[in-house]
């Protein structure tokens, strides 16, 4: 049994011709991981509209055709996963990318692609549910990816960028990692990054492909082969189910990425990842200003979690600080890689809002006096005040800065800028157990409409 | 005594190089064999054999795979056109056909083929309607006729709960991006002629780059029925024609007398194949 097929490369998709990108530019999240796709060698691209991540699809929608690539704006997101089972089967290399709502809607082909060992990336701007939700950032669908998505034994790889150049990189990456194990790949992005503006240092790889050995090319002066999942005899199944197996315990052991900042000193350490772990970056330097030492863990894989590597980092100190845009998902994670060592507890705001790096600071200041988890599993519950006058802005004339307090694109620097239509509300005043009072970029002005309250 | 030189053999009839010589899965009778035969030979005759990525449905033919010697790929329960889809833009060179049954295409899979059909999708779906959910054990299907008992209608479709059969391919046929639209019989000789016909034809407009193609074949399942096997052709010659009449639904092919027909490769294709030997591939 081979788990993991050697590479060969495949003559029959040449990229022969690409267009040379600028080098360094101010690109919007979604468009700058759409163009780092592209350099990688994206045969394909198939999707469907949906906020946060539609500017994705646009810029595909020029550059595929430009670069003689395949495109198609597909009837759903059904039509689009399967577009992408159907053209990853054929050997190319694919992405695909939406959104929550989408993205459960491709469950069930993520199940068979995993089931047939079609490569495929799937990047989710993840933005906040459950159900319609809202359009802001959010990290809640950690446990869709993570824990499963369809049906049936599989694991697929999940990685998660926190920075724009990041994300460019990892997009290679996750084509490499997709053809190397045969498999879906997931990454998980979120409003703030898909919608951002960011400088980006553009170098770009384009990986070998690895799927001539097995890809459907028709059955010319060669056995015919068969891209499926189903397996009816159970002895049959469960004998591809052990060969899965191997290979999602060969991928959980080389595969872990996670990244560690001022950890040598760290009394206390925060676990955050993607946007959670810029803020996270801003709440260390405060809280350390403050005379705390606290370092960061970011897990890059989120599977394979990096379990191991957080339980000798958990070792070291005196507690652990979950930092998340959901309820707690990734948290659980944490507890069963720390096995009760240390406390664990947790920090997270839902449904589009971001924690603020004063909120973060403050559960630090907890967990440091008290030792405790008793903050096991705080979910903020307070409405944001959206500044007055932004719904009359040009959408894409940047804002004027906030007068007063903290704002959402801190965590992201200066020379980030996002559309004023992007709702991330940042409570200014973060108070135990008050309201506080927050802004968002913009209240909840719908893109390019202007009418408050819709949903796209 | 004259000796008399045997002529050379001559072969009048033979089993198609790409239909695997294995005794099927299917029940004695159905019309699924027939409808795989039919296929292998159109293909053979066009030789696109090699070129061929089919698409294999969930349904009783799901394991088609077994019975045409091509690459297949499967697809989730509805979605073959979409797959199929993903193939032909990646791969514009080679020949690509789904196969799929009533409940697949009909229902389930209902908006994966308007879309692959609305875009002039140059794939050949092969739409074999049994007017029943034969895989699952019989059951009731967006086709089955009025009054029609299965399993899930036990009294009969009665149209004030389900409704009327959905004519899918005269709903098809209306769209510009379909080339070729029929619908076929295998209950006699005559009309399993006629039905390989239609199948050339669809298969060509594929291989002209004409548009999207579609043949439904009317067949027969005589256990989710409740009948034997000469039973359920006759209800097939008799009954089922009188709800989905036999002919040709559309025909916008180039050599057709009204055309919106345009040949050629959509953009959103990869380029690759253009520049491509035949025979390079792995
Ligand atoms: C998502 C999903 N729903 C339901 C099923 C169960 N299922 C398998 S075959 C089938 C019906 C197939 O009927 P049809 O397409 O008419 O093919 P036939 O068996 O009659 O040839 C169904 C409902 C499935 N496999 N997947
Ligand atoms: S159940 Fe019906 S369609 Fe399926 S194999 Fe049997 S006769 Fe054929
Ligand atoms: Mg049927």
């Amino acid at each position: 049994m081979t788990t993991v097929p050697p590479p060969v490369e495949d003559p029959s998709f040449s990229l022969a011709g690409t267009r040379e990108p600028p080098r360094r530019v101010l690109m919007k999240g979604n468009e700058a991981i759409a163009e780092a796709a592209i350099q990688a060698g994206c045969d394909a691209y198939f999707g469907y509209p949906i906020t946060p991540q539609a500017e994705l699809l646009e810029w595909m929608a020029k550059r595929m055709p430009e670069e003689g690539r395949a495109f198609v704006q597909a009837e759903s997101e059904l039509g689009a996963i399967n577009m992408a089972l159907g053209a990853g089967a054929a050997g190319a290399r694919v992405l695909v990318s939406s959104s929550g709502p989408g993205v459960s809607l491709m469950a069930e082909a993520m199940s068979y692609m995993a089931g047939s060992e079609v490569p495929m990336v799937l990047i989710n701007v993840m933005r906040g549910g459950p159900g319609l939700g809202s359009i802001g950032p959010s990290q809640s669908d950690y446990f869709q990816a993570v824990k499963g998505h369809g049906h049936g034994d599989y694991r697929v790889p999940v990685l998660a960028p926190s920075s724009l150049g990041e994300a460019m990189e990892m997009v290679a990456t996750a084509f490499e990692l997709a053809e190397h194990y045969r498999t879906p790949v997931i990454i998980l992005a979120d409003g703030i990054m898909g919608q951002a503006m960011e400088p980006v240092e553009q170098h770009y790889r384009t990986p070998p492909r690895q799927t001539a050995s097995w890809a459907l090319t028709g059955a010319d002066g060669r056995e015919p082969r068969v891209v499926r999942s189903l397996h009816l005899a159970p002895e049959e199944l469960e004998e591809h189910n052990a060969h899965l197996q191997e290979k999602f315990r060969a991928i959980a052991e080389h595969e872990v990425r996670w990244a560690g900042e001022r950890l040598d000193d760290a009394d206390l350490v925060i676990v955050a990842y993607g946007t959670a772990a810029r803020v996270a970056r801003t709440a260390i330097a405060r809280a350390r200003a403050a005379g705390l030492r606290v370092g960061l863990f970011r897990p890059i894989s989120l599977w394979p979690f990096p379990s191991a590597e957080l339980a000798g980092v958990a070792d070291r100190t005196r507690g652990l600080l979950v930092v998340e845009l959901s309820a707690g998902q990734m948290v659980e994670d944490v507890r069963l890689a720390v096995a009760g060592k240390v406390p664990v507890a947790f920090e997270g705001r839902t449904g589009g809002m971001v924690p603020s790096p004063d909120e973060v600071v403050e559960a630090l200041r907890e967990l440091d006096a008290t030792g405790s988890s008793r903050r096991a599993r705080r979910v903020r519950r307070r409405p944001p005040i959206p500044v007055s006058g932004a719904d009359h802005m040009h959408p894409h004339e940047p804002m004027a800065e906030p007068e007063t307090g903290h704002d959402a694109l801190s965590i992201f620097g200066d020379d980030a800028w996002m559309p004023h239509w992007y709702t991330v509300p940042v409570p200014t005043h973060p108070t135990r157990n008050g309201r506080g009072r927050g802004h968002g970029r913009n209240g909840s002005a719908e893109r390019r409409r202007g009418d408050e309250g819709g949903t796209r | 005594m004259t000796a008399t030189v045997p002529a050379a053999p001559r072969v009048i009839y033979q089993r198609p190089a790409r239909l695997t010589d294995v005794s099927t899965r299917y029940c004695p009778g159905c019309g699924h064999g027939i409808i795989h035969r039919l296929v292998a030979e159109v293909l053979e005759d066009l030789g696109v054999d090699g070129r061929t990525i089919a698409v294999a449905p969930v349904g009783c033919s799901v394991f088609a795979y077994e019975y045409l010697g091509y690459d297949w790929c499967e697809a989730p329960h509805g979605r073959a056109p979409a797959v199929a889809t993903g193939i032909r833009r990646v791969r514009p060179d080679a020949f690509v056909l789904t196969y799929q049954g009533d409940g697949d295409l009909a229902a389930i899979g209902t908006g994966e083929i308007v879309h692959a059909a609305a875009r002039g999708e140059l794939i050949t779906a092969i739409f074999v309607n049994n007017g029943i959910y034969g895989m699952t054990g019989g059951q009731m299907a967006p086709t089955t006729l009025v009054g029609q008992r299965t399993t899930s209608s036990p009294t009969g479709r009665d149209v004030r709960a389900a409704g009327y059969p959905v004519p899918m391919t005269e709903m098809l046929a209306v769209l510009p991006g379909v080339a070729f639209a029929a619908r076929g019989s295998i209950a006699d000789p005559s009309a399993i002629g006629k039905t390989k016909a239609y199948i050339r034809k669809a298969c060509e407009a594929q291989i002209r780059g004409e548009g999207f193609a579609v043949v439904e074949v009317l067949s027969n399942c005589p256990v989710g029925w409740g009948m034997t096997a000469q039973e359920s052709i006759r209800y097939l010659q008799d009954v089922v024609v009188q709800t989905y009449p036999l002919g040709v639904l559309a025909d916008r092919r180039a050599g057709a007398q009204s055309g919106a027909a345009r040949p050629g490769t959509p953009p959103g294709t990869a380029r690759h194949a253009e520049n491509r030997p035949a025979g390079q591939e792995a």
